[in-house]
């Protein structure tokens, strides 16, 4: 997107934080007891950054990410965005859900979907028309404006739930498990798109999933984290290059090594859980 | 998407219990706070006490209405015409809804006729009904049946239409017969959507037994309310109403028992067919 | 070819029935002595003479229509307003659930002459009427709407700072509209029921009156013509609300449809 300024390159913000999540907590509270979800986590993503998170089931993934995007308060500690802490959704943050079927609203048409959110930033005619142009072009569906959602494949509609976050012009994309209910090749060239995307726009994404792969293939830096009560189990730096494609990155030794890496740490936080509490 | 639903869920039906009684509580309290009202509103003038009396006259009026044995003949008669026109509604609805439903024909050749037939306002049938049955129960029966069984006959449709095409030629292959097919794979599929209509077509008949015999003045509770009305026995009047209320109620709870009695056994209690 | 044998079966398979009634009526009552069923060939005939030459349908069926219409609309109003409060505040829900459930039980014909007290018996009382017993239908179908709506698009609405009116529009009621317009439906068959009601328990004009006035009078071919234009009166007024529930609704039904795998 134009917005997005040509010039900022990735390796010049590095250092500029933009998300800041701080000793984060979350318990939820139930009549007479309380569950314990989310412990400790502290991290930061750098302005610019493709990081992923990744966990066993159970782990408080979705509740961090709620947490993130302001619909969960955090019992503890604090999630700061772009220097203010969050308590409701940020105006520069758009989020992909891994259900589109309900995320994308089915009385309207494609167009008028991704449209919808800048009409509530007010922005004038034209400039809405362009970016959803723009956006749609840039997801592959710049022919199907004007059909419903329900009309499209679950994977096209997964890119039309994609579209309507990039022309919002987020300064940060919350992506949760966005490709957990697709199929296999859809996935592949999903997976793709989100890269290609985030060159293209240096859109700071966060990318929250349970495959072990998804996370290595895709992420500068992959976040494991334990199960509940989570806290960050490792930070792992993903030093595969730059241009990745799913034949040779996949095959490629330091792959392997990566992912190994992430599965060991992540056995490791289910061989503790079970220590704790047997199945 | 796992971690929440894993882990909140026993957090999540314990709040939901603990809600469950504040809500009862709170719907006391609604109930409490609506009876305030209509003892509060007459008795402050707010509005004439002659168009609605303090809820406590009302009461005053329904004792003494359980006193008197017209009241339980009305209150008999109004049921009685209820239960019958329902009965007569359901067994018509269910049998016609099965033929049309299974014979594709008959289902393409009575649609439109069907269509045409249903939205017709079964008041439309009151002055017939005056002429030909007078003030007899027949007259209350010809409204009830007429009103409650499109109710019936709609949902049976559906339900014979919702049968799974897979069970259906499974059943075929395995040689059952017409008959054994409508009994093991179309009957069971259909039974919601029969009880269903039976429930929406309880409450219609109870609204057009009642009319009937306000319009009509076939004997039950409506023609009681006529009565009390035109007799300026307002109080009385209310209290009648409130009889309807409750009957109304109770219509509505037993209907619901029975549905979820006898589908307790059924993968999905399901709701009202849209379209 | 064949959709031109499409077209001639289904408009045979829609027409075969009623004309085949119809004639059976017709024949069966030619040479009707029986003083309850005239021939129908009298009925048809007398109508234009009942109906248009008298000037009833712009003094009596109009009349009818509107306080219909008057009465529809404000239950509409009334039911979604106070539906959408209801269905959005779990705490209100729950105060308000008892009474709803005894009200709504509450048969709506028995409000006629409760409301014959306040109102008299003008305009004002069946234009009541018919509100009092259209709102339930819609109120209650609103608040089961507004309680259905999806977490997960309740929480992507906030997530793109959707609020406001813009909330309750592109939200609330179109997610809830399904529901809403089922309300209207069954609303409007009850309003229909409540406005000839209304007019046969007291009234000087109005189609219901008129029949009632031919019943009590024993002009029974005239109100013969009564019951069919009233009978037709019901089917038009179906027939126009299936047609703003294709139009409203088209994207549920698309959605039905692509649920169940694009079959039927």
């Amino acid at each position: 997107m134009t917005v997005m300024s040509e010039t900022q390159t990735q390796s010049a913000t590095r250092t500029e934080v933009l998300l800041d999540v701080r000793g984060m907590r979350k318990v939820y509270e139930g009549h007479g007891r309380s569950v314990e979800a989310v412990r400790d986590l502290t991290f930061a993503v750098a302005r610019g950054d493709l990081v992923c998170v990744v966990g066993p089931s159970g782990a408080g993934k979705t509740t961090l990410l709620k947490c993130i995007a302001g619909l969960l308060a955090p019992t503890g500690g604090e999630v700061v965005l772009e220097g203010t802490a969050v308590d409701g959704p940020p105006p520069g943050m758009a989020v992909v859900f891994q259900e589109y079927g309900r995320s994308l609203f089915p009385w309207m048409t494609v167009r008028r979907n991704v449209e919808l959110p800048l009409k509530q930033k007010k922005l004038p005619k034209a400039r809405r028309s362009e970016l959803v142009h723009q956006a749609l072009e840039a997801v592959g569906l710049a022919d199907v404006h004007t059909a419903y959602p329900w009309q499209l494949s679950g994977g096209m509609q997964q890119r039309v739930a994609i579209a309507r976050a990039i022309a919002y012009e987020p300064h940060i994309l919350l992506m949760d498990e966005p490709f957990a209910a697709v199929d296999a090749q859809t996935r592949a060239d999903l997976e793709d798109l989100v890269r290609s995307l985030w060159h293209r726009l240096g859109v700071t994404t966060l990318f929250v999933t349970h495959d072990i792969d998804e996370a290595v293939y895709l992420g500068q830096r992959v976040l494991v984290l334990s199960s509940a009560p989570t806290v960050v189990l490792d930070d792992i730096a993903i030093d595969l290059p730059e241009e990745r494609d799913q034949l040779t990155t996949r095959s490629s030794t330091r792959f392997a090594e990566l992912r190994g890496q992430v599965f060991a740490q992540i056995q490791r936080a289910k061989q503790q859980r079970g220590a704790v509490e047997p199945a | 998407m796992t971690s929440p639903s894993t882990l909140a869920a026993p957090t999540r039906r314990s709040r939901a219990g603990r809600l469950a009684g504040g809500n009862a509580l709170l719907g006391v309290l609604g109930f409490a706070t609506f009876l305030a009202l209509l003892e509060a509103v007459p008795r402050a003038g707010l509005v004439s006490p002659d168009y609605l009396p303090p809820l406590s006259r009302v009461g005053g009026a329904l004792a003494d209405l359980a006193g008197e044995a017209a009241f339980w003949t009305a209150l008999g008669d109004t049921v009685r015409g209820w239960f019958l026109g329902l009965a007569i509604a359901v067994a018509l609805g269910v049998t016609v809804g099965f033929v049309i439903g299974t014979v594709p024909v008959l289902r393409e050749f009575t649609a439109s006729t069907i269509e045409f037939l249903r939205p017709i306002p079964s008041v439309a049938l009151i002055p017939l009904a005056v002429l030909v049955f007078g003030t007899e129960l027949r007259s209350v029966l010809l409204l009830v049946v007429y009103a409650s069984f499109w109710q019936v006959l709609v949902q049976v449709l559906y339900g014979v239409r919702d049968v799974d095409p897979v069970a259906s030629e499974t059943a075929r292959t395995f040689g059952l017969s017409r008959w054994a097919r409508v009994r093991h794979v179309t009957w069971p599929t259909a039974l919601p959507y029969v009880l269903t209509g039976v429930r929406l077509a309880a409450a219609v008949a109870l609204i057009l037994a009642i009319t009937a015999e306000l319009v009509i003045g076939a004997p039950g509770l409506g023609n009681e309310i006529g009565i009390a009305q035109s007799g300026g026995a307002v109080a009385r009047m209310y209290a009648l109403v409130v009889v309807t209320g409750l009957l109304g109620v109770a219509v509505n709870v037993l209907a619901r028992r029975l549905e979820r009695w006898l589908l307790s056994w059924h993968p999905s209690l399901r709701r009202e067919v849209v379209s | 070819m064949s959709i031109l044998r499409r077209v001639t079966r289904a408009s045979l398979a829609a027409l075969t029935l009623p004309a085949a009634l119809l004639a059976l009526w017709w024949i069966l009552t030619a040479d009707s002595e029986s003083y309850y069923l005239p021939p129908l060939s009298d009925i048809l005939a007398a109508v234009d003479d009942v109906w248009l030459r008298s000037g009833r349908l712009s003094a009596d069926v109009l009349p009818s229509l509107l306080r219909l219409l008057g009465g529809f609309l404000l239950a509409v109003a009334l039911g979604v307003t106070l539906g959408i409060a209801i269905g959005s505040s779990r705490r209100l829900r729950a105060f308000c659930e008892p009474v709803l459930e005894f009200l709504r039980a509450i048969p709506p014909p028995v409000l006629v002459p409760v409301l014959m007290l306040f109102a008299g018996i003008g305009d004002t009382m069946k234009v009541l009427v018919i509100v009092s017993g259209c709102v339930w239908p819609i109120l209650l179908n609103t608040v089961e709407g507004v309680r259905a709506v999806d977490e997960v698009l309740v929480e992507t609405a906030r997530c793109y700072g959707l609020r406001g009116p813009s909330r309750l529009w592109h939200l609330v009621v179109r997610s809830a509209s399904p529901q809403i317009v089922t309300g209207l439906r069954q609303g409007l068959s009850i309003g229909i029921i409540l406005m000839v009601i209304s007019e046969m328990f007291a009234a000087s004009n109005g189609l219901g009156f008129s029949i009632i006035q031919f019943q009590r009078t024993f002009a029974v071919t005239e109100m013969w013509t009564g019951i069919l234009l009233l009978g037709l009166l019901g089917f038009l007024l179906a027939m126009l609300m299936r047609l703003f529930e294709r139009r409203a609704l088209n994207w549920y039904f698309g959605l039905r449809q692509a649920q169940r795998g694009g079959s039927r």
